[in-house]
């Protein structure tokens, strides 16, 4: 069952389309990888889901509730945080994330509340003026795995933690999938992606241009392969899908479309395979490629 | 080692002075301004020493020397009167700019890691301090001369050269003390909003203290440098040496911040900041708690401030009637009406304008739903169980509250010192009654805030132009004598000016009846508006 789903969701700033057509569903418990770089659309996105801006046209449901007319009771099972957390500087952030509990309704949980303030090893007795960016954001990460919530949309929430905090912040996350919650997950750290989520999407200039489960789509993209073989390959470059090929110490490394790999490997056989290794692309090789292919302006 | 400390001073000074030069542009005109401004309204509102007699008549109670301080009032001269009334304010708002400057340039930078940066490159410890030091002497010094050679320079009788230099000075040497006083709070404490708090309040310590100084007794008086200014006597004794003692003190006030400033860490302060609450007092946690939080320090300041203007206009009442006789500009001001008393037409007017003082707080109040906004700080209410109608009402019940308590305030600060210098005061519902009478125009600038704030939140500070205008038509209205269209074009307009005029109910109710509309429909638009944000 679809816990969060859009049809054709657009938002348009004059002529400027900054969400374009989305289609994206998360699915009950699963993770949903939203990726893209920044000013794709992600936040904007993010920000038409919780209601906060009103979309040009297109609809949206969270839990099957129209995200702008029942904004308020999506919000009793929602836990959101932003990628800037602006805090209130004469606030101290305990007095914040007692605020935000509140606000959430529903029973506060002081118990885990302690929890996470220990996990994330946080101060919460200093005023906001004094947060680093990393800090204000463990206010928000607090206040929101401390929430019984169904759904967690989380917008870019680790661009300030520290390698040891993200890995805490990864339990969470995982922790709340365990549960059976469902969770968006916005970021350009891809590992982080890699690791956490079940289903990705990629946006790029406020369209989807890829979506579905990691395997997916692995397939569309190119495996890379490391060989070692008795004889040299000869005319490996005029094969059809071999890309970047480097030479190191009698070893070849290069990348194959997937739908040549067979191809491939049946040409490489004859000339006496002493060593071959494979490895999946990598997420980030997907993502580049998407970009690099499409855009021509970035790279 | 002891040359280091400073290197790079100069260039430093430079750079302060180059990241300041329109802010102290700014100061430097609008303090010389208005100092020379008032000279030349003085020579016009009161020609004669007979005029000024009078004047100074309603300067001898306890009221105005509590605020303005002692004054030679045997002597009462176009340069004694300016001395007298304008000297210690301005020096006032001299310390007040000194003290901004001075916290800008130290801790503000300093804890925001500006200061990191500059002490990385090869650059003395001392070398910022002491930048900040010469600018400020360079513009304190640059405005005493600006001060004193234009006060000469206005060719009044009563306005010598070595008066109008001390005027100068005195106003100089009160902001490098405050300078330095700045400096030595901002070693001290660790956060600027607390150097700030702790300098300002140091500088209304200072004025409260000679306050009760000049009217009780004197020498308590010599414990403050404000003390110290009206001691000066300018243009009456011109006691120089008082520039010694502010400039010795502000001397030993930069030496000691220095001092302290090599023996403590960077960022550090001598006072820690003690560790504030763990949790949520209850009263927090909601919308309307949230907001009466954010507010409440600026509300209170306000309220403060609205009873003081109430009090200090209240003051003067007791010799008004003789003092408007001989005085044919002020008459001007006020539109004469037959069977009542210059005090009672002086009072209808003072209504107007403080009803629309009054009318800032809450506007502000009201306006930092949007300030709010625009810092993302309402996503993470929206993003939870707030709706926006429920946001945006908390805001308002606040500044509809806000309005009420600031009206009532000045009226009754108004009536307090009235009846305590008056020989027949006002009855107490007349002033509250004249003042609450505002009420439903100050909520229409509230309804018509709303309104902004629903639909174009971008231009939402227009408002403040209204209430500008509503200010300048309603005040000078009478003087200029403006048509009758130009004032009913601000709500303030249709409301009677008690106690010379009769009450009247249809404007209240008609005005009122706009309010609820006004906010109604900015409520609609706020409901399906973007929610904006970086």
């Amino acid at each position: 069952m679809a816990v969060l789903k859009t049809e054709d969701l657009t938002k348009m700033y004059g002529s400027f389309k900054a969400v374009d057509h989305i289609n994206i569903e998360v699915r009950e418990g699963e993770v949903y990888g939203f990726i893209g770089p920044n000013g794709a659309g992600k936040s904007t996105t993010i920000r038409v889901l919780l209601g906060m801006l009103k979309a040009t046209s297109g609809s949206a449901s969270i839990f099957g509730k129209d995200i702008w007319a029942d904004a308020v009771d999506i919000h009793k099972r929602i836990a959101y945080v932003p990628g800037d957390v602006n805090l209130w500087p004469n606030l101290t952030g305990g007095e914040v994330i007692d605020l935000f509990m509140k606000l959430r309704g529903g029973k506060a949980n002081q118990k885990r509340r302690e929890e996470l303030i220990q996990k994330f090893n946080f101060d919460p007795s200093k005023k906001c003026r004094t947060y680093s960016k990393g800090n204000r954001q463990k206010v928000s990460l607090i206040a929101a795995f401390a929430s019984d919530a169904d759904l967690y949309i989380l917008d870019e929430p680790t661009s300030g933690l520290d390698p040891l905090m993200e890995r805490t912040f990864q339990e969470c996350v995982m922790e709340a999938s365990n549960d059976g919650k469902s969770i968006l997950l916005s970021s350009h750290i891809l590992s982080e992606v890699e690791r956490l989520c079940d289903r990705v999407g990629i946006i790029r200039e406020g369209r989807i241009i890829e979506s579905g489960s990691l395997d997916e789509l692995r397939h569309l993209t190119r495996t890379n392969l490391n060989v070692e073989t008795k004889q040299a390959i000869p005319s490996l470059d005029d094969m059809e899908g071999v890309h970047h090929i480097e030479k190191k110490e009698g070893t070849l490394s290069f990348q194959v479309d997937t739908e040549q790999l067979d191809e491939v490997v049946h040409y490489i056989s004859q000339f006496g395979v002493i060593k071959l290794e494979s490895a999946p692309p990598t997420l980030e090789d997907l993502f580049m490629r998407h970009y690099e292919g499409a855009s021509g302006g970035e790279s | 080692m002891r040359n280091q400390s400073f290197s790079n001073t100069g260039k430093l000074s430079g750079f302060i002075l180059r990241l300041d030069r329109f802010r102290i542009l700014i100061w430097l005109v609008a303090i010389s301004f208005f100092t020379l401004v008032v000279p030349i309204a003085f020579s016009d509102l009161y020609p004669t020493q007979q005029d000024r007699d009078a004047m100074a008549e309603t300067m001898e109670n306890p009221a105005m020397i509590a605020m303005v301080g002692p004054g030679d009032l045997g002597n009462y001269t176009v340069g004694a009167m300016t001395a007298h009334q304008m000297l210690l304010l301005t020096a006032v708002v001299v310390g007040l700019m000194n003290i901004l400057l001075m916290n800008r340039h130290t801790r503000s930078d300093e804890e925001d890691g500006r200061l990191e940066l500059i002490r990385s490159l090869p650059v003395g410890k001392l070398a910022n301090l002491g930048g900040s030091c010469i600018v400020l002497t360079v513009l304190n010094v640059l405005l005493a001369l600006i001060v004193g050679v234009g006060l000469y320079a206005l060719g009044i009788d009563s306005m010598n050269l070595a008066g109008s230099l001390l005027y100068g000075f005195v106003l100089g040497m009160t902001g490098l003390f405050f300078a330095g006083l700045t400096a030595l709070v901002a070693q001290i404490t660790e956060n600027a909003r607390n150097v700030f708090g702790i300098s300002l309040a140091l500088l209304l310590v200072s004025y409260l203290i000679r306050a009760i100084g000049d009217v009780s007794n004197e020498a308590l008086s010599w414990i403050s440098p404000l003390g110290w200014v009206s001691a000066a006597e300018v243009y009456s004794e011109n006691n120089g040496w008082v520039l010694l003692l502010l400039l010795s003190g502000a001397i030993v006030l930069f030496a000691l911040a220095g001092y302290l400033n090599t023996i403590r860490d960077l960022e550090a302060g001598f006072l820690r900041s003690k560790p504030g609450k763990k949790h949520a007092s209850a009263r927090l946690l909601s919308p309307l708690g949230l907001a009466f939080r954010l507010q409440r320090t600026g509300m209170i300041s306000w309220a403060v401030a609205m009873l003081l203007v109430g009090v200090s206009y209240g003051s003067v009442m007791g010799d008004l009637d003789s003092f408007f006789e001989g005085n044919e500009m002020m008459q001007q001001l006020l539109v004469s009406q037959e069977g009542y008393s210059f005090t009672e037409q002086f009072v209808s007017m003072l209504m107007v304008v403080m009803a629309l003082i009054g009318t800032v707080p809450p506007v502000m109040a009201m306006l930092k739903l949007y300030g709010e906004e625009k810092k993302n700080r309402l996503d993470h209410l929206l993003g939870r169980t707030v709706s926006r109608v429920r946001l945006l009402a908390g805001y308002l019940v606040i500044a509809v509250i806000n309005g009420f308590v600031m009206l009532s305030l000045a009226a009754v600060g108004l009536w307090m010192a009235a009846a305590s210098v008056m020989e027949e005061p006002f009855e107490f519902g007349t002033i509250y009654g004249a003042g609450l009478a505002y009420y439903p125009a100050l909520l229409v600038i509230i309804g018509l805030t709303v309104l902004l704030i629903g639909f174009v939140p971008k231009v939402s500070s227009l408002i403040w132009l209204y209430v500008l205008y509503s200010f300048f038509v309603l005040y000078f209205g009478g003087m200029f004598q403006f048509p009758d269209w130009v004032g009913k074009l601000s709500p303030f307009g249709y409301i009677p000016e008690l106690p010379v005029d009769e009450m009247e109910w249809l404007p209240v109710v008609v005005l009122t009846v706009i309010v609820i509309g006004l906010t109604i429909a900015g409520i609609l638009g706020y409901r399906r508006r973007d929610i904006q944000g970086q």
